[in-house]
């Protein structure tokens, strides 16, 4: 055993996979708040559920800083443009979780001041049902992504 | 922590009880705080102004004692800043904050005219939530609405669901039996100290306090458990329905209830010996953000904040619903109209809400846990497969709604946030023609300016937090 | 105080007669003053769970001197504003107020018909600072002015938004959802 000390270890993998290893390990969220989501959003980040075991518990004010949003809530036709301004404040690479039913699809309220689903406005990576989702879920969908990011390429 | 001396209802027959134990920090012979938490039927009609302290702070004064101070009464903002300001155009500057922004609890934007750091104008921009809820209210049956009124105030839905439903029955005539009563007062004065310790959460964090932010969640969990084992869901229930409730309580609620108050009050002691003594949170919190009872009242704020300046008023008191006045509790009011008086009253809430619980946990009655009126309630769930008219009845009842005799209703509740009422026109239909909903958090930003007014911005958090705005009960 | 209320309440909840007319007088002895210096104010009682208060309708003319009389009575706790669309009744929409006395343990709810072919009523902001924002999100919703009020802009909905959502003739807004083969369009 003595003599491999001395022998540099080396790893092997390719670019792809440790760049997303990386990536996936300190994705941080922007708190993207907007209703009843985003009290269990923070209670995902509460000591109960504990997100900072995915090393996302770096929630981010300033969407400069963040890779991910997490869109918690109902989306309406009047914050609709104020959404796109964060996303588009975001570096790349950026991920976007869309969390609920309000989010995802409009939810129950199929009316004038909702925009019915948040992927009219930005690219969603991924959709949490829910309403609201509980922490289990937000936290199953971060993993699922965290997975979908793994399986692809480092091309953005 | 099975001392719970606080909890103990046998000794306090009349509501006059001994003012409670003075905590360290708060009781030095210059700035002792007390809440009165004795039941004071009407309100003192003294003037109170706000001015100005020595320390840059503020407190409230009575209007004969007001000579030698500088008053300072706020104003809502009415005009757009365009043009505004004048000679000293040069020395202001307007400060954009929100609608994106972790301390504003939502989606509310402020306008801010700043004068180094001192705000000399606020102006609340809201509707960035506006979900349009009473527009989707007229297209949902009777039975439906409950669904769509607990989403709009999400920290205290049983609330919501509770001034709706109450609304309904107002217009039906049914009556509720006991147990029903019994347990709507539950969740709700449950969801009261769920609500309040998620608001101490967010008020520790946003000053600083940052693992009041665990502890609170923490907390807020264990009720959140409970409200999961009785209605399915930890947030947005449907449970309180009109004509009763969705179910009856499991099996062994009783001792589930016993460890949660075990536990939500040896929390709260904890969050009391972290934040009471904590020089940096009363420095932050004493006389910042003072409204008077005046501009309360002027301006329609209710709740803590109200009885945070000295408005002895609470609607489970004046107005009593759901067979809250046979328990037994005291209602705290500050005195000093500011953000520290607001912690004291909602931590003293969330004691009584407690003491509430602990009632009805040794008295629950027996019985049904909604109306036998078949009007309004679905059919057993058995008799549904051994009778047609029972099938077609549930039928029918869940897909055209009960009809709702014509009329007009207003209910006010006491949400955690203040006086939260619906108004409900009925045209005679299984629809309400109209269901508008008063919100607390809608005359509290309303106010916002007038507690603002001449903080720096440092403060401002501390009273937005304060003033704990739920932006879906604002916007609706 | 409010122990005298609650046992007055129930002898009176059909409302007071007035000696010499069939006018209903109101329960609240403060408010008895309103009903003679205003001749178009119609009261009556409403009845609730554990209380009863006064419903007062009134034109739109003596509306706002009406609230600052009802305010210097004793009513200074603002509670709500809306206002309600009943399409085919004239006048066409009513505003709705809800204010309250601390002191009595009473709320008194004022009613207003406005017209659909002029919907303004004054504005009762200069009495009660806080329906300020209550009447802005009753122009948003429902397109009713309310004149000498400082700010009468939208509140809830962007600025540029055309009509007014609340009102029944403009439709709820919903999109057609995909999987609802039974869909029918407002």
């Amino acid at each position: 055993m003595a003599h491999q000390a001395h022998v540099p270890g080396f790893l092997m993998t390719t670019m792809d996979k440790g760049v997303n290893w990386a990536r996936t390990r300190s994705m941080w969220p922007a708190s993207f708040g907007l209703a009843c989501c985003a009290i269990e959003m923070m209670a995902t980040g509460g000591s109960h559920n504990d997100i900072s075991r995915f090393g996302m518990e770096v929630f981010r004010a300033s969407p400069r800083q963040a890779d991910l949003m997490i869109v918690a809530g109902r989306v309406s036709q009047k914050m609709a443009p104020v959404l796109r301004q964060v996303y588009d404040q975001m570096a790349e690479p950026k991920w976007v979780i869309s969390m609920g039913a309000c989010a995802s699809t409009g939810g129950m309220f199929n009316n004038y001041a909702l925009v019915q689903g948040v992927d009219q406005i930005v690219p969603v990576d991924m959709y949490v049902p829910g309403c609201p989702p509980g922490p289990q879920s937000l936290l199953h969908g971060i993993l699922s992504l965290q997975e979908e990011i793994m399986a692809g390429t480092i091309r953005r | 922590m099975s001392d719970t001396p606080h909890l103990a209802t046998g000794d306090r027959e009349t509501p006059t009880i001994e003012p409670p134990e003075p905590v360290g920090g708060l009781d030095d012979a210059t700035s002792r705080r007390e809440i009165h938490d004795v039941w004071v039927a009407g309100t003192e009609e003294q003037e109170w102004v706000r001015a100005a302290t020595d320390e840059g702070a503020q407190e409230m004064l009575p209007e004969a004692q007001d000579a030698a101070a500088t008053i300072q009464r706020g104003t809502a903002v009415d005009d757009d800043y365009i043009g505004e300001g004048g000679a000293d155009e040069d020395q202001r500057q307007i400060l954009n904050m929100g609608p994106q922004h972790p301390s504003t609890h939502g989606v509310l934007r402020l306008h801010l005219e700043i004068e180094g750091e001192t705000i000399r104008r606020v102006k609340p921009i809201i509707g960035y939530l506006h979900t349009g809820m009473e527009k989707t209210a007229e297209t949902l049956s009777y039975m439906q609405g409950a669904t769509n009124v607990t989403r709009m105030d999400y920290l205290s839905p049983f609330h919501n669901e509770l001034a709706y439903s109450l609304a309904v029955e107002q217009l039906l005539d049914v009556e509720i039996p006991t147990r029903a009563q019994a347990i709507r007062i539950l969740m709700t004065e449950l969801n009261r100290v769920a609500s309040h310790l998620l608001w101490v959460a967010t008020q520790g964090m946003d000053i600083g306090a940052v693992s009041m932010m665990l502890f609170g969640w923490q907390d807020r969990e264990t009720c959140l458990e409970f409200f999961e084992k009785v209605t399915g869901l930890r947030m947005n229930h449907n449970y309180i329905r009109p004509g009763g409730v969705a179910a009856d309580l499991h099996d062994g609620w009783e001792d589930d209830i016993e460890d949660l108050l075990v536990r939500v009050s040896a929390g709260i002691d904890r969050d009391e010996a972290i934040l009471n003594k904590n020089p940096i949170f009363l420095d932050r919190t004493r006389g910042i953000g003072v409204i008077t009872p005046e501009e309360c009242r002027q301006y329609g704020v209710s709740g803590p904040i109200a009885r945070g300046s000295g408005i002895a008023h609470d609607l489970r008191k004046v107005f009593p619903y759901s067979g809250i006045e046979q328990y037994d509790f005291d209602v705290p009011v500050g005195k000093h109209g500011d953000v520290l008086d607001r912690y004291l009253v909602r931590i003293e809430e969330m004691r009584q809400s407690l003491r509430i619980v602990e009632q009805i946990l040794n008295t629950m009655p027996a019985g049904d846990f909604r109306t036998d009126d078949r009007k309004v309630t679905p059919p057993p769930r058995q008799r549904i497969d051994e009778s047609m008219e029972a099938l077609i009845h549930h039928f029918k009842l869940f897909t055209e709604g009960f009809r709702v005799p014509a009329g007009e209703a207003y209910q006010g509740v006491e949400s955690p946030r203040g006086h939260l009422g619906v108004y409900i026109v009925s045209q005679g239909g299984a629809r309400p023609w109209r269901l508008h909903v008063r919100a607390p958090s809608f005359a509290a930003v309303q106010a916002m300016p007038v507690m603002m007014t001449d903080l720096l911005v440092a403060d401002l958090v501390a009273t937005l937090a304060s003033a704990d705005p739920v932006l879906g009960d604002v916007d609706r | 105080m409010s122990e005298e209320q609650s046992t007055t309440e129930e002898t009176t909840t059909e409302g007071v007669e007035d000696a010499g007319s069939d006018r209903v007088m109101p329960t609240d002895e403060n408010l008895a003053a309103l009903a003679c210096e205003f001749a178009s104010a119609e009261f009556e009682v409403f009845e609730a769970t554990g209380a009863s208060w006064d419903i007062v309708t009134v034109s739109s003319d003596d509306y706002h001197g009406l609230v600052a009389a009802a305010h210097a009575a004793g009513y200074t706790l603002f509670i709500d504003l809306c206002a309600v669309d009943y399409l085919r009744r004239t006048p066409r929409f009513d505003v709705v107020v809800h204010i309250e006395s601390i002191s009595a343990g009473k709320r008194l709810r004022i009613k207003i018909g406005v017209p659909a072919s002029d919907p303004s009523v004054a504005s009762i902001s200069d009495v009660f600072a806080g329906a300020n924002f209550f009447e802005r999100e009753a122009y948003d919703l429902m397109g009713i002015t309310f004149t000498d009020h400082p700010d009468m802009t939208r509140i809830l909905l962007p600025d540029e938004w055309e009509g007014h959502p609340l009102r029944k003739d403009a439709s709820v807004g919903s999109v057609p959802v995909q999987f609802k083969a039974s869909y029918k369009a407002p």
